[in-house]
C-alpha cells in the first residue's frame, strides 16, 4: 500500500466537504441576482391606481433618487414590510413608487385606505408585463434608483429594518438624498420573510 | 336509458373540466407553422425563474405564463429572431433563465472542470503505465526452468 493510496480517501473526503461547505454557503437559491443592476430603469407607461385617467412613465422619476416597490394584496410579506415603507416615506425626500403587481384594483385601493399609503404614485401592472420588463418573479421586490434613473440595487423579499439600515440607507446618503436620522425599528436577528410566490 | 346518458354526460363534462383546470396549455394564434415551431422550441429552452428546475413549457407558475405570453409576443408580433428573444429574457432575468449558461467570470470553473478531470485522469494513467513499464522483468534461471518444465510435464 503506497502513500498515495493511503491519503486518497482522506483527500477525497476533504474535497467533498469543501464542495459541501461552498454549496451550503451559497445562500438562498430562490434569490436570483438581478440582471438590471447598473442599467437604466426600463421605459414604461402605466395607468395610475389612485388617479384616474393619468398615466405614469419612467420620465416621471424626475431627477431624484427613487424606490420602486413591487407589491400586491395577495402577498403577506408585502403587508409586513408596509410599516417600514411608511417610515421611509415620512422621513426621506425620495420618490416612492408602488407597482401594484397582478392584483385586483379594488382590493389594492381598499388595502391602501386601510393600512395607509406610503407611495408618491402607484401604477397598475394588472397582467405582469411591467413585471417582466423588470425581471420580477414574485413579490415584494424593491428597486433603488439613482437620480439618473439607473437601478443601483434590488431587494428580493421584504424591506425590513436590517435591509433599510445596511443596504438602502447608506446608498441613499451617498446619493445625497435627505434622510432624517431616525431610529429604525429593532433589527431582529430572525430570518427574513420569504418571497411570496404568485397566487 | 335516459338517466344513464345524463350520468355519462355529467361524468365526461367534469373530466373535461378538470383537464382544463390543470393543464398549462395556453391558446395562441400563429401566422405560420414555422413561427409556432419556433415558439414551442423557445419555451422548451428557457427555465422558469420561480421553479428551480422546470422549463417555461412545463410550468404552471403564473410567472411562466407571463413569460410564455412574452415569448409569443416577441416571436409573432415583434418578429424577433431566436437569438434576440434569448437576449431579451437574459437582459431581464439573467443567465438563470438559460439552461445553457454562457462562459463567463462566474461559470468558467464549471465549463473547464471536465477538461481538468480528463487531464488528471490522463496524468494518473500515464504514471501507472510508466510504473508498470519500469518494473524489472522476472527471469528464471536454468535450474528453475528445468523445474518448471518438470512440473508442467507431470500430468
Amino acid at each position: 500500500m503506497s502513500r498515495v493510496s493511503f491519503f486518497l480517501p482522506l483527500s477525497l473526503f476533504a474535497l467533498i466537504v469543501g464542495f459541501a461547505y461552498f454549496g451550503f454557503s451559497l445562500g438562498d437559491r430562490h434569490e436570483l441576482p438581478s440582471a438590471l443592476i447598473g442599467k437604466a430603469f426600463p421605459e414604461f407607461e402605466a395607468q395610475r391606481l389612485l388617479v384616474d385617467a393619468e398615466s405614469f412613465s419612467n420620465e416621471d422619476f424626475a431627477g431624484r433618487p427613487a424606490l420602486v416597490n413591487v407589491w400586491a394584496t395577495w402577498c403577506p410579506t408585502c403587508l409586513s414590510e408596509h410599516e417600514q415603507l411608511m417610515q421611509i416615506a415620512a422621513q426621506t425626500d425620495i420618490l416612492l413608487v408602488g407597482v401594484n403587481y397582478k392584483d385586483d384594483v379594488n382590493k389594492a385601493r381598499r388595502w391602501l385606505a386601510e393600512y395607509g399609503n406610503p407611495y408618491d404614485a402607484v401604477v397598475v401592472d394588472m397582467n405582469g408585463d411591467l413585471g417582466v420588463q423588470l425581471g420580477v418573479y414574485g413579490a415584494p421586490e424593491t428597486f433603488l434608483l439613482n437620480a439618473r434613473g439607473e437601478i443601483v440595487f434590488k431587494r428580493v423579499g421584504d424591506v425590513n429594518p436590517r435591509v433599510w439600515r445596511d443596504e438602502l440607507r447608506p446608498r441613499l446618503v451617498q446619493m445625497g438624498a435627505v434622510v432624517e436620522s431616525f431610529e429604525v425599528g429593532e433589527v431582529s436577528s430572525q430570518q427574513p420573510l420569504p418571497l411570496q410566490p404568485l397566487p | 336509458m335516459r338517466w344513464q346518458s345524463v350520468l355519462l354526460l355529467v361524468l365526461f363534462g367534469s373530466a373535461a373540466g378538470f383537464a382544463g383546470a390543470n393543464s398549462p396549455v395556453d391558446i395562441y394564434q400563429f401566422d405560420s407553422d414555422a413561427e409556432k415551431r419556433r415558439y414551442h422550441a423557445l419555451i422548451e429552452e428557457f427555465r422558469c425563474p420561480k421553479c428551480l428546475n422546470t422549463n417555461l413549457a412545463g410550468s404552471d407558475a403564473p410567472i411562466a405564463q407571463d413569460l410564455r405570453r412574452t415569448v409569443h409576443r416577441l416571436v409573432v408580433i415583434e418578429n424577433l429572431s431566436d437569438a434576440e428573444v434569448r437576449l431579451y429574457l437574459q437582459d431581464r432575468y439573467g443567465d438563470f433563465v438559460l439552461y445553457d449558461p454562457p462562459f463567463s467570470r462566474q461559470t468558467w470553473l464549471i465549463w473547464l472542470a471536465p477538461f481538468g478531470f480528463v487531464l488528471l485522469a490522463l496524468g494518473a494513467m500515464a504514471q501507472l503505465l510508466r510504473r508498470a513499464g519500469a518494473q524489472p522483468q522476472e527471469t528464471l534461471s536454468a535450474t528453475q526452468k528445468q523445474r518448471l518444465k518438470a512440473l508442467l510435464d507431470d500430468d
